[in-house]
């Protein structure tokens, strides 16, 4: 018999006479302590995220690639990694166009292994969207794809998230209802929920472990 | 890294003169004392509503007796959909045909060189010597786990695995192993880690993590980590393996909700861990990055045991968030190598006998006050002082006992401590013994020893009182 048939077996030999236990989910007890007035939503995320060292901004559909511009004069950063396949990647790119001595703009548009030691060590900074992001917890949600592939967010030390202010919502739990997450999840879906971090020597806590030292989040307030 | 000195052995069956030793060390008592303070306190600031607190704490039970009780369906919904995305799935009833499973992937890829993300069950398995006796490099990248590597030790916590040693101690290592200037400033020391775990996880050929919920519904593999050394080992590398207990699975997606913000908040006081990585994949064949092989080990190791029986099941309620180790008033002042099991602390104490029988744990359900803590804690309501009861008592199960339970029960087995017990039960249950022995042991008390076996080592001796309460309460009433 095989490793599974003989574990199979013994698991539901244990089992024999016995019904599955009946689901009781509690979904007011994982929504009622976590809901918030609508008004209050940015103010708990950005609280939320500054506390473990995000940076958070308020800005609106149409001025947030000119603040990027601003953040990446302000950190001297020389190079940004973009999604260009995306309407944000193609945004950034129009504003940038055309305006030499601005920082350049990289476009993650092939396979990893072409240019991974250029990704590892030659790319300062990225700017990602969300699918939106959870007051209770304040965590983004990214769901990487083609176009805005998983490295994007992990690899470069400065993160730069683009998140909706209508998107975000009260708990997980509501999240993945909404989304129906149930139905259909992508290779790798995340939430983020600050830069990268450890307490592993003797619980202080330092911030630039693996990840992003830096987690940046552009609030578009009238999208 | 090429230095290939095994970890030091700290044998399980030596657990009372471990501790012995443990406790005279000085250094290690303040460092376990600082650190376990510190996350209860975290603990109780995140769950501050005791009605939030401790219902939650029962819905994270039903959840997982929920799983547990379609167990074997719900591992063959999990193998299918897992399937379904282009994950493969192995079994393995044993340590050893895990790691073989592990080898024959490494081999296929002609790999060399491993990266890994946290996995306490591959800890279980020895990974990282039996790679390194093959010839394969394999790499802690959890900044806590990668000290203790380079220091030859086993992980003290199943959360954090280098909480014994201070900032000294690991600048120290960093200096010695790594040839840092001596810093004990922790953000340089992480950013030396950081600098040298970055190369290994560009080059690695494999990536090795653990799961911390696997999702049947979904086919979804759940990982929470705070460094993002779990999403660089399962996203880096062109080949993941992930490996995990076969008690793991969770039936549905919205399961993970209540048992993650438990998990989270039990373990370190967080509301969520920085990432929360779920994979259902590998690399489709238009994405550019991720691995393009995706395995998952389900690894059974004793765990089927411990579900044979609807007590001691419970064990397998677990989400390892180590929540009991730090209430423990044994652990804190032990430290986790002294019990020299991979699992510390009281969740160790149930599950290592079923991992390694109770011949090899032979004194681990007996190191506890029962003062209950654990159990109380818990965010799955696992009755652990109970489950050590129940183990004390297969533990000196006689050898004829046809009621078979677990590996190595009867280990503490004594004819002679039997027979005592017998005797003690007729003296208590027969009015005309007790009265017998009550006057012997008031009349004769100038007679009984100094030495009482292991009780003697730490207190004086009992000696009964002239004249026994009952007799002195007759003489009261009596008006004498």
């Amino acid at each position: 018999m095989s490793a599974k048939a003989n574990i199979l077996a013994k698991l539901r030999n244990s089992l024999a006479g016995t019904q599955p236990i009946a689901d009781d989910y509690d979904v007011a007890l994982v929504t009622e302590p976590w809901r918030y007035p609508a008004g209050e939503r940015i103010s708990r995320l950005r609280q939320l995220m500054e506390a473990v060292h995000t940076e958070t901004h308020l800005t609106t559909t149409t001025d947030w690639p000119a603040l990027v511009e601003r953040l990446l004069a302000v950190r001297q950063l020389p190079s940004l990694l973009i999604a260009p396949g995306t309407p944000h990647g193609a945004q950034l790119a129009a504003h940038f166009a055309g305006r030499p001595g601005l920082p350049v703009l990289k476009a993650y548009d092939r396979p990893v292994e072409e240019w991974k030691a250029e990704l590892f060590d030659d790319t300062p900074a990225s700017l990602t969207g969300t699918l939106g992001a959870i007051a209770a917890t304040g965590s983004l949600i990214l769901w990487p794809d083609r176009h805005e592939p998983r490295l994007m967010s992990l690899v470069p030390p400065v993160h730069f998230a683009l998140l909706k202010a209508s998107q975000i919502r009260d708990n997980l739990y509501e999240v993945m209802q909404e989304q129906r997450w149930a139905a259909g999840m992508p290779t790798n879906a995340l939430l983020v929920s600050g830069p990268s971090k450890t307490a592993d020597i003797e619980q202080v806590l330092a911030y630039g472990a693996h990840g992003p030292k830096d987690l940046i989040v552009l609030i578009l307030e009238d999208a | 890294m090429s230095q290939r000195i095994p970890a030091v052995e700290i044998p399980s069956r030596e657990l009372k003169h471990n501790a012995h030793d443990a406790l005279q060390d000085r250094q290690l008592r303040g460092n376990m004392r600082k650190a376990m303070d510190s996350l209860m306190a975290k603990r109780l600031a995140s769950m501050p509503d005791d009605f939030e607190r401790e219902h939650l704490r029962e819905m994270g039970n039903h959840v997982r007796a929920r799983a547990l009780s379609q167990l074997p369906d719900l591992l063959e919904r999990l193998e299918t959909n897992l399937t379904r995305n282009g994950v493969k799935v192995h079994w393995a009833e044993t340590v050893d045909e895990a790691n073989a499973i592990v080898l024959s992937i490494i081999r296929a890829h002609e790999a060399r060189q491993v990266i890994k993300g946290k996995s306490m069950v591959s800890e279980e398995m020895d990974m990282n010597h039996v790679l390194e006796a093959e010839g394969i490099e394999a790499l802690e990248s959890d900044m806590g786990e990668y000290i203790i590597q380079l220091d030859h030790e086993k992980p003290t916590h199943i959360i954090m695995p280098a909480i014994h040693k201070n900032a000294k101690q690991v600048a120290s290592l960093f200096h010695d192993k790594l040839g840092e200037a001596y810093t004990e400033d922790v953000d340089q020391l992480i950013q030396t880690g950081r600098r040298v775990l970055r190369q290994k996880f560009f080059e690695a050929d494999i990536g090795v993590s653990g799961v911390n919920f696997a999702v049947a519904e979904t086919g979804t593999l759940l990982l929470v980590e705070n460094e993002g050394n779990g999403r660089m080992s399962t996203t880096v590398p062109p080949v993941h393996i992930a490996v995990t207990g076969i008690e793991k699975v969770v039936e549905n997606l919205r399961d993970v909700v209540p048992l993650l913000s438990l998990l989270t908040r039990s373990a370190l006081g967080q509301g969520i861990t920085t990432y929360v990585n779920m994979i259902s994949g590998p690399r489709k064949s238009d994405e550019l990055d991720g691995p393009r092989e995706v395995h998952l080990v389900l690894l059974d190791n004793g765990r089927s045991q411990a579900f044979a029986d609807g007590e001691l099941r419970q064990t397998l309620n677990c989400i390892r968030c180590g929540a009991c180790m730090n209430h423990c008033p044994v652990y804190t002042r032990i430290g986790g190598q002294a019990y020299g099991t991979v699992y510390p602390g009281p969740i160790g104490k149930i599950i290592s006998p079923h991992l390694m029988g109770l011949e090899n744990t032979p004194d681990h359900p007996s190191a506890s006050s029962l003062c209950g803590a654990c159990g109380e804690v818990c965010p799955v309501k696992i009755p652990i002082p109970a489950l050590l009861r129940r183990l004390r008592e297969e533990n000196v199960k006689s050898p004829d006992d046809p009621h078979k339970v677990m590996r190595g029960q009867g280990s503490k087995y004594s004819a002679s401590e039997r027979l005592l017990w017998k005797g003690w039960r007729l003296l208590n249950t027969s009015p005309l013994a007790y009265r017998a022995f009550g006057l012997l042991a008031t009349r004769l008390r100038g007679l009984t020893p100094n030495q009482l076996g292991p009780w003697t080592q730490h207190h004086s001796a009992p000696k009964p009182a002239a004249r026994s309460l009952h007799e002195l309460a007759r003489e009261h009433l009596e008006g004498k």
